[in-house]
């Protein structure tokens, strides 16, 4: 539960903004959200629409047009990512800071084995064999508990479950032995005793390797029974800031509000608590 | 098992129901010897994780999946083969995603009228307006299409238009997880209003056990197309599961453990 020495954070983001410029006219997706990410594990919650996914792509800069992403400040181990060549940023993508998306569906290749797209990932960062590659993905899969690992290198991503899918999305983000990891929901589409092992993982390359790791999540439970420290967000902005094991202290109404909405087993049969939005927190 | 499977006077009866797909040549057994029944006016709950088969026990009572094994029995009779109008008009069905289970370019007003005309009411306009009271959406919402709405109202609709006929039985397919969290709190007070108001039986699927607690009196936990262990609700609150699965279940739904 200690946060790490805070002198130097490795990720320091100041007044984040996204906006997307339509015939319609300007919609700001994230508006003025500063914070920072040491090595330890960072939560960011909301509901839809928060634009918790879109904070989380903007720092690896993956906002694609026409959204347009600025900040006064996004620095990465004091490294000015906003002053970044796009060729440099890529080199810094994957190696010192890497994604896990929600579906592991959508984000492997369908038409390529599994081992392939691994070693892939590891030639793009690293001038190794083909052999040391294969090797290292075999203990990479091993690391994410895949009891099978030779198995699933010569499968193609249809024929695995969504939570070995997803444990090869992580295996594959953590071959370049990131510092920063940014999972956007990546458990929402597994069953909830898979779900469980995932996080068990993460939260041991957490420990282990010191990882800083933002964990985006709709669920505010999970979120706090996992995360150090939990950002929440409404409509771009974050409304609060809370260690996560005293999240039950929050203050603000709409912390409150998403904490109370949740059915619980053995509650009394009363009406759920329903959210009311105030435009003030806007 | 075998002392609900005589329950008299249920609602809604299913014996050792078995439903298999055929792939190719290979039969896949997706629901095996699964019975429940649901007393009149009870809430009961299906929940397991993805290829339970709880979802395709609601869809077999529909007629949407193939029964190879088993009976389901609704007021003690037979259910018609295939299903009649008659069935359509006391059964009715919400499906998980409202964004698939609306048609994109109908207006609410003709998703909600269609119903109507089938099963011949007579006084449609008033009875559009009171579904849309009723879920608890603005009449501007009538002409309006699906791609307009939220999520949530759009689920709002899906509940509108299978109350409108006015079923005895509703059965429900995780009908707010792809909601967010304060969404699914409105979506299920407007539930269990609905649910006294309607006098109706209610079957609901999902994978979220603290939303079947919620909402349903016992409750049927599956795992790989078979039934693990029936429970009330009290036995749930006091954690008083035989099974291990079940265990974790409860254990998985309060979050990570360090």
């Amino acid at each position: 539960m200690s946060r790490a020495p805070t002198e130097a954070p490795l990720l320091d983001v100041k007044n984040l903004r996204v906006r997307f410029e339509t015939h319609r006219g300007v919609t700001e997706a994230v508006r003025g959200v500063s914070f920072t990410v040491g090595r330890e594990r960072v939560g960011i919650v909301g509901e839809s629409g928060s634009g918790k996914s879109m904070t989380g792509r903007a720092i690896l800069r993956l906002v694609r047009p026409p959204g347009i992403a600025t900040a006064d400040r996004l620095a990465f181990e004091g490294t000015d990512l906003t002053a970044l060549s796009e060729r440099r940023m890529r080199a810094m993508r994957g190696r010192r800071m890497s994604m896990v998306m929600q579906d592991p569906k959508y984000s492997l290749n369908p038409v390529m084995r599994v081992g392939r797209q691994l070693i892939e990932a590891l030639k793009v960062h690293e001038r190794i064999s083909s052999k040391e590659a294969r090797r290292r993905a075999l203990d990479m899969l091993a690391d994410v508990q895949i009891r099978d690992p030779e198995r699933v290198l010569a499968a193609y991503p249809h024929e695995l479950s969504g939570g070995m899918g997803q444990r090869v999305m992580i295996a594959m983000m953590l071959i370049p032995r990131p510092d920063l990891l940014i999972a956007d929901e990546p458990t929402s589409a597994l069953d909830v005793t898979v779900q469980l092992e995932v996080l068990r993982i993460l939260d041991d390359l957490v420990k282990d390797r010191g990882m800083g790791l933002i964990f985006i999540s709709h669920d505010l439970r999970l979120v706090s029974t996992f995360c150090d420290r939990v950002l929440v967000m409404y409509l771009g902005k974050i409304v609060e800031e809370i260690e996560a094991s005293r999240l039950s202290e929050a203050k603000h109404p709409y912390t409150r509000g998403l904490l109370e909405c949740l059915p619980e087993i053995g509650a009394p049969r009363t009406p759920l608590k329903v959210l009311k939005r105030d435009a003030a927190w806007a | 098992m075998s002392e609900t499977k005589h329950m008299p006077g249920a609602k809604i009866a299913v014996s050792d129901l078995s439903v298999t797909f055929v792939q190719g040549r290979r039969p896949v057994r997706a629901v095996r010897d699964v019975s429940f029944s649901v007393r009149p006016l009870e809430s009961f709950g299906l929940v397991g994780e993805s290829g339970s088969g709880k979802s395709t026990v609601l869809r077999a009572i529909c007629g949407l999946a193939p029964v190879s094994g088993g009976d389901i029995r609704i007021d003690g009779g037979a259910i018609p083969q295939p299903r009649d109008k008659a069935f359509a008009r006391k059964v009715q069905m919400v499906f998980q995603d409202p964004y698939g289970s609306l048609h994109p370019r109908h207006t609410i007003d003709r998703v909600l009228s269609e119903p109507l005309s089938i099963h011949r009411f007579a006084d449609r306009e008033d009875r559009i307006v009171q579904a849309l009271k009723d879920v608890g959406l603005d009449a501007r919402f009538r002409f309006r299409l699906p791609h307009q709405l939220s999520g949530g109202q759009r689920q709002r609709v899906a509940i509108a238009r299978a109350l409108i006929v006015e079923p005895e039985i509703l059965l429900l397919d995780e009908p707010t997880s792809a909601l967010d969290a304060s969404i699914q709190a409105e979506v299920l007070n407007l539930l269990t209003r609905l649910r006294e108001e309607r006098s109706l039986t209610v079957i609901m699927v999902s994978h979220d056990l603290a939303v079947i607690d919620h909402m349903c009196e016992r409750l049927l936990v599956m795992r790989g197309g078979e039934a693990v262990e029936a429970l009330d609700r009290s036995a749930l609150a006091d954690r008083k599961v035989a099974s291990d699965y079940t265990r974790s279940l409860l254990t998985a739904s309060e979050g990570y453990v360090r």
